[in-house]
């Protein structure tokens, strides 16, 4: 008689599972913004390099610590904070004072996701709030911007860059205004071209239109992304500014413009389509994208700064649960088709 | 509404690996007779049978050995000439110990199976082979295990249109209705016969998934002149064997939540049954074996076999040369499969077949997968057939809100097919939760 191993794991019905796990699809996120990180890196020079490092680090030594003092093993190991930490630092000036990247790194992963409850329970993005707290808390440093591809990018850095921490940070004389900035506030638009390839001033991240796509291309293929919130900005922010501007075209920009300027793209295709501050029915992410593209044109063309991108997402994401109570398809043998 | 469903299937599924490919083309092979056979007298959904023979009678394979107790019951038969040794308890897949009848097999009998009363195709009435098939014992053997001739018998009032025979076996693993289509064409269309007249449906129609043409083909080729059967190839999706799914696929029919197949003038019957029906009733037999699927990782002569019922697990686990370092081990395919933790439970009518994962398969080696928190992905929520939203019922199942689950998010309706947990990267166990919150639920609605 065969001895068969005495002791037979029980367990519940399904006993295989798809390979896929939380690590995989947050490690791939990792993935897709690299080339981002890497052209950021590339345009802004080492100044973005310690913006997008002070950033990552906080955001997981955040993380690590809180866990540890609150006597849980530590979720780092999902991979997810780096996301918050790498997005975090793209969305900054290139040139933003160390200590303020590394506040707000804290604040993002403390306030936007340790006190939700971690991974899953957070209601708005983790890396937008770390934004939208140094907006608040810094509004100079946040719209002060440096020259791209500045000629001592890889030598020198700026003053601003290594400033003491709650001292005046002292600025280069070289600095200049955002495309969204220039367009709103003097009425000059960027050509098509820079935009798409980033040469232009911004956020370290922001600018590559080109790169962003690509990594959103990557993720949609390895299905770790809802391709229909970014398309539904996409389609809300080019159909109304297109409207705006066949009735007037020197006032309003073109949806060229307005799609590849400023964080549109970063935003619509990383922090929007954040899986859990997203609604989680294809309908619902029309509709929330169809909210924070209309959002974006309002704040953009109306509001009182010249970009719109984090508050239009934090606001979304704040309906973003109700827009899953309102839409709910009809459970098979309840709708109309039934009987 | 606008119809999002594929054509021939149904919207959401999963696809999990086919694993076919190692036991799809071995022919069915007879399993040798255990020196035990355990038949439970409970091996379907409804009232258990009542034992008819005493301990120590000689009975004869075929014989019937259990009466049913009710409409809601079946009979059983004796799966091979022998002595009855016992009638007590023994184990079952459920932990539960449940009446059995002990036999011990003649080891020098010719194993001879013995004829009931006959019930001729076409003389008989409709109720005279509803009766036949409860006599001989026959239940869905797709897995289900619920009684066949109940299933027949339209409820008052309602009009069956359409007879579907459910060949799509979409678990992995599995490939007996596979080889049962390959090998018993001329059973399965004599069972379609029966099943006609018993419903008085004006058609039938075999689904077959995609994966199998050979099968299509074969029924095709083989079809008799004049039956209105029609074979309708499904792509292959997981679930697309579940009743309300097959329905829905070939007829474009919705079985209303909580209702059954009748409401939409459909009965659906498994093919390993209509082949049964079809090989059993012209000689009045009952059903003494079944075909299973034996196979995994684990098993070594992999394969499919007629064999008794009875049989245990771990008798047909030796037979088939499998590995010691078995981990889980589980009857039917692996996503819908019960796991097994004692190997000396019988196999019985509902068993479709066993599958043995070793130590590598299951992660026991390498380290279990880690439940991460629900990361609102709603992979879950496209892989659900019937447009649940497992992740929020997960939560909530979390939070023990059963009554809300049941109340407002339809927990009822699910069939525990578990495309949920098995595409949830955060590897939550959705499923469990679900059959623990259904199980509470049914509690609370039963006053005490």
């Amino acid at each position: 008689m065969t001895e068969f191993r005495k002791h037979l794991e029980i367990g519940s019905s399904p006993h295989i599972s798809s390979g896929d796990s939380v690590e995989v699809i947050m490690r791939n996120v990792v993935f897709a913004l690299t080339p981002v990180c890497i052209f950021a890196v590339y345009t802004f020079g080492i100044a973005a390099a310690l913006v997008l490092a002070t950033a990552t680090l906080s955001c997981i030594a955040t993380e690590h610590i809180l866990c540890k003092a609150n006597g849980r093993a530590s979720t780092i190991g999902d991979w997810s904070v780096a996301i918050t930490g790498l997005l975090y630092g793209l969305t900054l000036p290139p040139d933003l004072p160390l200590w303020m990247v590394a506040v707000g790194g804290i604040f993002a992963v403390a306030v936007g996701k340790f006190l939700f409850g971690g991974l899953g329970s957070n209601a708005f993005n983790p890396a937008l709030v770390g934004r939208a707290f140094l907006q608040a808390a810094f509004p100079q440093a946040m719209t002060h911007w440096a020259l791209p591809l500045g000629d001592s990018r890889f030598v020198d850095l700026p003053a601003s860059t290594l400033a003491m921490p709650f001292a005046q940070p002292g600025y280069d004389a070289i600095t200049t205004a955002t495309p969204l900035a220039m367009m709103k506030f003097d009425g000059i638009q960027a050509a098509g071209g820079d935009l798409l390839l980033g040469l232009t001033a911004g956020s370290a991240g922001e600018t590559c239109a080109l790169l962003i796509l690509l990594g959103g291309a990557y993720l949609v293929a390895r299905k770790m992304m809802n391709w229909r919130i970014p398309i539904s900005i996409f389609v809300t922010v080019a159909g109304i500014t297109w409207l705006f501007n066949l009735y007037d075209s020197v006032q309003f920009p073109t949806p060229t413009f307005m799609l590849f300027s400023g964080g549109l793209m970063l935003g619509a295709l990383f922090m929007a389509t954040d899986m859990v501050a997203s609604p989680i029915t294809n309908a619902g992410c029309w509709l929330y994208g169809l909210l924070i593209g209309s959002l974006v044109v309002v704040i953009r063309f109306w509001g009182g700064m010249p970009e719109g991108v984090m508050y239009a997402i934090l606001l979304a994401n704040a309906v973003s649960p109700h827009i899953d109570r309102l839409i709910r398809p009809a459970v098979f043998g309840t709708g109309k088709g039934a009987g | 509404m606008l119809n999002l469903a594929p054509k021939d299937s149904f919207r959401n599924g999963v696809h999990p690996p086919e694993n076919k490919d190692d036991t799809s083309h071995l022919a069915i092979r007879r399993f040798p007779f255990a020196p035990v056979l355990i038949v439970p007298l409970s091996q379907h959904l409804g009232k258990p049978a009542v034992a008819v023979v005493r301990e120590g009678q000689e009975v004869t394979r075929g014989q019937t050995i259990a009466e049913p107790d009710g409409f809601l019951s079946v009979a059983m038969h004796a799966p091979a000439s022998g002595v009855v040794k016992r009638i007590t308890l023994a184990p079952s897949i459920s932990g539960a110990m449940v009446p059995s009848v002990y036999l011990q097999p003649h080891p020098a009998s010719s194993q001879e199976v013995a004829d009931g009363e006959p019930c001729d195709v076409e003389t008989a009435t409709p109720d005279e082979i509803i009766a036949a098939i409860q006599r001989a014992g026959i239940v869905g053997l797709g897995g289900a295990a619920f009684p066949t001739h109940v299933k027949l018998k339209a409820p008052e009032g309602k009009r069956l249109d359409t007879l579907i025979i459910n060949g799509v076996e979409c678990e992995p693993y599995l490939t007996t209705d596979h080889r049962v289509m390959l090998e018993q064409t001329a059973d399965i269309f004599l069972g379609v016969r029966y099943l006609l007249r018993a419903t008085g449906a004006k058609e039938a129609i075999i689904a077959v998934e995609a994966n199998k043409p050979d099968a299509a083909r074969k029924l095709r080729q083989d079809c008799p002149e004049g039956l209105p059967v029609s074979i309708r190839v499904c792509p292959v999706k997981y679930p697309q064997g579940a009743e309300k799914l097959v329905i829905k696929s070939l007829l474009d029919r919705e079985i209303p939540s909580g209702g059954l197949p009748a409401d939409v003038q459909a009965i659906c019957v498994n093919v390993a049954t209509t082949a049964e029906i079809g090989r059993l009733l012209p000689r009045g037999r009952g059903i003494q074996e079944r075909v299973i699927t034996i196979g995994g990782p684990a098993v070594r002569r992999k394969g499919n076999y007629r064999i008794p019922i009875g049989t245990t697990v771990r008798f047909a686990l030796e037979q088939t040369d499998t590995v010691t370092n078995i981990s889980r081990v589980f009857l039917g395919g692996p996503m819908m499969g019960a796991a097994v933790s004692n190997l000396d439970i019988p196999i019985t009518k509902g068993t479709s077949g066993i599958t043995a994962l070793t130590t590598t398969e299951t992660g026991e080696a390498t380290g279990h997968k880690t439940v991460y928190p629900c990361i609102h992905c709603a992979r879950c929520v496209d892989a659900c057939p019937l447009f649940l939203n497992p992740s929020q019922l997960g939560l909530l199942a979390k939070n023990e809100e059963y009554v809300q689950m049941a109340d407002e998010f339809n927990l009822m309706d699910c069939f525990e097919c578990g495309a949920c947990s098995y595409i949830c990267p955060s590897h939550i166990p959705l499923v469990q939760y679900f059959r623990l919150a259904k199980k509470m639920v049914r509690k609370l609605s039963v006053p005490a």
